[in-house]
């Protein structure tokens, strides 16, 4: 049994993981009856279907809407794409061309026989595969050969609209020391039900996500990358209307690091609640297979409800987290379960909070690549305290070994980071991460001290929530306003048009290859 | 740059306060003492540092002293500097609009609406048009409020309908009107290239197509706003950095006591 420099009793852990299991596994009885518009236009992609037709729309868009508009979304994209490429003997990118041009009805049935359909379209198949397992491949190829920073990794994040602007900040970050650029997407992008098409150069508060631009941003940070001597990983969203498309973009396109959080998405994008479970599912299956972390948006819970009374609903939304993730196949290492540095500064003690915070959530998830978030709702416009507090962010990294440091910068409240932003952010965690490295095996918590009783509390509270969610269920918890004080209706929000369940002839056989093989 | 520790510089200029000519204070009156830092895009090195004392000049700063510079990455020099603002501005004159009303706090608005109209005042708020930001709406309308000041939702007499982000602003309007709102407020945060003044100012055209501009409040707010602002907008009143949700439920009575709504 592990040992726990906080006191923290295990089988009080283990038995909320237990509780967090039950609740995932009611979750993922429902996910796995449906499919929605999302993971349809994802399984396309995975058929190669790219590109756009005269009217911006993207194929995969095209195509999908058809068998919606038709009614026969339930039998599946595949399903449609088999019978199409027996019937034409076009491959998938040539009907998706025809469907654009009105010239192919893909809705015709040619057979229903599942082995013609598997042994149709397995050659399209094995392609996908061997691209996303050569990118998996070329990332370890680089860690084994360049190397990367040691843990916390620094992450940072880019956002200027313009992705070419976005290489020279993310280039600049990378030289600073900086590990993980995340390019920060354009506001609203969540909501968009397609994900757009080729380079872009206007965002408002931060860039598109495009396949393109992800290619871009991979190649420049390849390039720093070699010149540092260090890998330097690509961190995007993978979250809102279009989670498993985006993720398979990002597994195509080498991206390492992805946010991928469908209670994120439906607390604070009132994103309907079954459309983002089902696509997260697909999505986290994805970002499993080609190696890719996850990051969980629980630190968003403490921006709108009080960082101290809700440390609890972290905690219990990160061990839901985590068996979502188990049950996608995604190993515990790519798992970046998110928590923050949140409570007010003026809090007497506030810091051996967070840290007792930090290092229970450290103990409780020993593999996971935690990602820590940085002050944000306290950070006002005295850049100068606004320095120190993620001064002490970062202590509170470097002594409980977290995975990912969002690095906070001084003028958060202010503006997206300018250049010099990020160099002070990036020399302050390092200062701190150098000068104060082994901390942590240093110091110990005094028995019956405040961070040993603030573990337990937490711990405490988080069973306590766990037994009523495992009691109602996570749909009915969430409407209820658990998670951030926040209410959200399972039948409200946006997305629930684009969600169907799966018919009789439905067929994706990428759920067991990905999760059954490396 | 140790000479600069114990400054030996000498001080031949009126140190004695002048409201009409103020200029920034170091530590000793009209010194004029201004820190500030940026990056010039050109590589680190000595013409790197004079560009910097000639912008400082060109600034009105004179003994422009660069204290500190890095090379950010090829090309970018980052500066920290000091200099003596030579201009002045005349703080005698100067008039800012302001909110006008008494802010009250919880207990006391709730009285006020009590003893004024007699039934529960209806606020909804939102962060309209594309900003996705929770965060402003949250503290002026959340229960918990911020930094100790309670929100709307705690307000005995407030009845307040907190529509989240990301409302377009034709369907804000139409909750306004379905929950028969006596003020709107909108909290904006994204304010790259001007966003928040293209989306307050179509809320305000849309209000006035509707013709309901004078039967609801309307107020902005958010870390970029200020009153004056707001007012050129045409809201009733912006609320900026260091107000809570006692400024904005104190200003929203008090405005609808003195229109006569009932």
């Amino acid at each position: 049994m592990q040992k726990s420099k906080l006191g923290l009793d295990f089988t009080k852990v283990e038995y909320a993981r237990g509780l967090a299991k039950n609740i995932a596994e009611d979750v993922q009885a429902f996910v796995e009856q449906y499919t929605t518009v999302a993971v349809e236009r994802t399984l396309c992609r995975l058929m190669g279907i790219d590109g756009i037709d005269d009217n911006q729309v993207p194929l995969p868009n095209v195509v999908v809407d058809t068998l919606k508009d038709n009614g026969v979304l339930s039998e599946g994209a595949l399903f449609f794409i088999a019978n199409a490429m027996i019937q034409t003997g076009l491959q998938p990118q040539a009907i998706a061309e025809e469907v654009a041009k009105g010239s192919l009805d893909i809705t015709k049935v040619v057979t229903r026989d599942p082995q013609r359909i598997a042994a149709t379209l397995q050659p399209v198949i094995d392609e996908s595969m061997a691209r996303i397992r050569a990118r998996r491949a070329r990332r370890e190829h680089y860690i084994d050969t360049i190397g990367e920073g040691p843990k916390p990794y620094l992450y940072i994040i880019v956002a200027t609209g313009n992705i070419y602007e976005d290489v020279v900040q993310a280039q600049a970050g990378a030289r600073q020391g900086a590990d993980v650029i995340a390019v920060i997407r354009t506001t609203g992008q969540s909501l968009l039900d397609y994900v757009p098409y080729g380079a872009t150069t206007e965002g408002f508060g931060g860039t598109f996500a495009t396949q393109e631009n992800f290619r871009i941003m991979r190649k420049a940070l390849d390039e720093v990358g070699e010149e540092q001597g260090r890998y330097i990983r690509l961190c995007n969203y993978c979250s809102g209307l279009c989670m498993p498309e985006i993720a398979i973009m990002g597994a195509f396109e080498g991206l390492d690091v992805m946010l991928n959080d469908a209670l994120y998405g439906i607390l604070f994008r009132d994103i309907n609640m079954q459309r983002t479970l089902v696509d997260q599912y697909m999505s986290r299956i994805i970002n499993g297979f080609a190696g890719v972390i996850i990051n969980t948006g629980e630190d968003n819970y403490l921006t709108t409800a009080d960082a101290v009374e809700a440390a609890h609903t972290v905690l219990a939304s990160d061990l839901i987290n985590e068996q979502l993730a188990l049950m996608a196949g995604l190993p515990e290492e790519q798992m970046g379960l998110g928590h923050a540095f949140e409570m007010d500064p003026m809090l007497e003690n506030g810091f051996l909070l967070e840290l007792a915070q930090a290092q229970m959530t450290r103990e409780i998830f020993p593999k996971a690549t935690l990602k820590y978030m940085p002050p944000t709702k306290f950070m006002t416009g005295n850049i100068f305290r606004g320095h120190i507090q993620d001064a002490l962010f970062n202590m509170v990294g470097i002594w409980t070994h977290q995975g990912i440091q969002l690095l906070g910068m001084p003028t958060e409240a202010i503006h997206t980071p300018f250049m010099s932003d990020r160099y002070l952010s990036i020399e302050n965690a390092k200062y701190i991460f150098n000068n104060m490295k082994s901390i942590g095996e240093e110091m110990e918590f005094v028995e019956g001290g405040i961070c040993r009783n603030r573990a337990k509390e937490v711990l405490d509270n988080t069973i306590k929530l766990l037994d009523e969610i495992v009691k109602e269920g996570l749909f009915t918890a969430l409407e209820k306003g658990i998670f951030g004080d926040v209410k959200r209706p399972k039948n409200g929000g946006k997305g629930l048009a684009g969600v169907t369940m799966k018919g009789e002839n439905y067929f994706n056989p990428f759920v067991e290859l990905m999760k059954g093989k490396r | 740059m140790s000479e600069g520790l114990y400054s030996m510089e000498s001080k031949d200029f009126d140190k004695t306060l002048d409201l009409s000519k103020i200029k920034p204070y170091g530590d000793t009156m009209n010194d004029g003492k201004t820190q500030l830092s940026f990056t010039l895009p050109v590589p680190c090195g000595a013409e790197a540092v004079e560009a910097a004392k000639q912008l400082l000049r060109k600034m009105g700063l004179e003994n422009p002293s660069v204290v500190y510079y890095k090379e950010l990455t090829p090309g970018f020099t980052f500066f920290n500097c000091y200099g003596s603002c030579q201009h002045t501005v005349d703080y005698s004159t100067i008039y800012v609009p302001k909110v006008e009303s008494d802010t009250m706090d919880m207990y006391e608005t709730d009285k006020y609406i009590k003893e004024n109209f007699g039934r529960k005042i209806v606020i909804v708020g939102a962060s309209t048009g594309t900003d996705a930001h929770t965060v402003g709406i949250d503290a002026i309308m959340n229960m918990k409020g911020y930094a100790g000041h309670y929100g709307l939702e705690r307000y005995e007499m407030i009845e307040a309908y907190n529509l989240g982000s990301q409302v377009p602003n034709e369907e804000f309007i139409a909750k306004g009107i379905e929950l028969h709102a006596d003020a709107l407020v909108i909290s904006q945060t994204v304010t790259q290239k001007d966003v928040h003044i293209h989306n307050l100012t179509n809320f305000i055209e849309l209000m006035e197509a509707e013709g309901l501009r004078d039967k609801m409040i309307c107020c902005c707010g958010g870390a970029r706003i200020t009153h004056e602002l707001a007012k050129e907008l045409g809201f009733d009143a912006g609320f900026g950095m260091n107000t809570y949700a006692d400024d904005v439920a104190s200003f929203v009575v008090q405005e609808m006591h003195k229109r006569g709504m009932k």
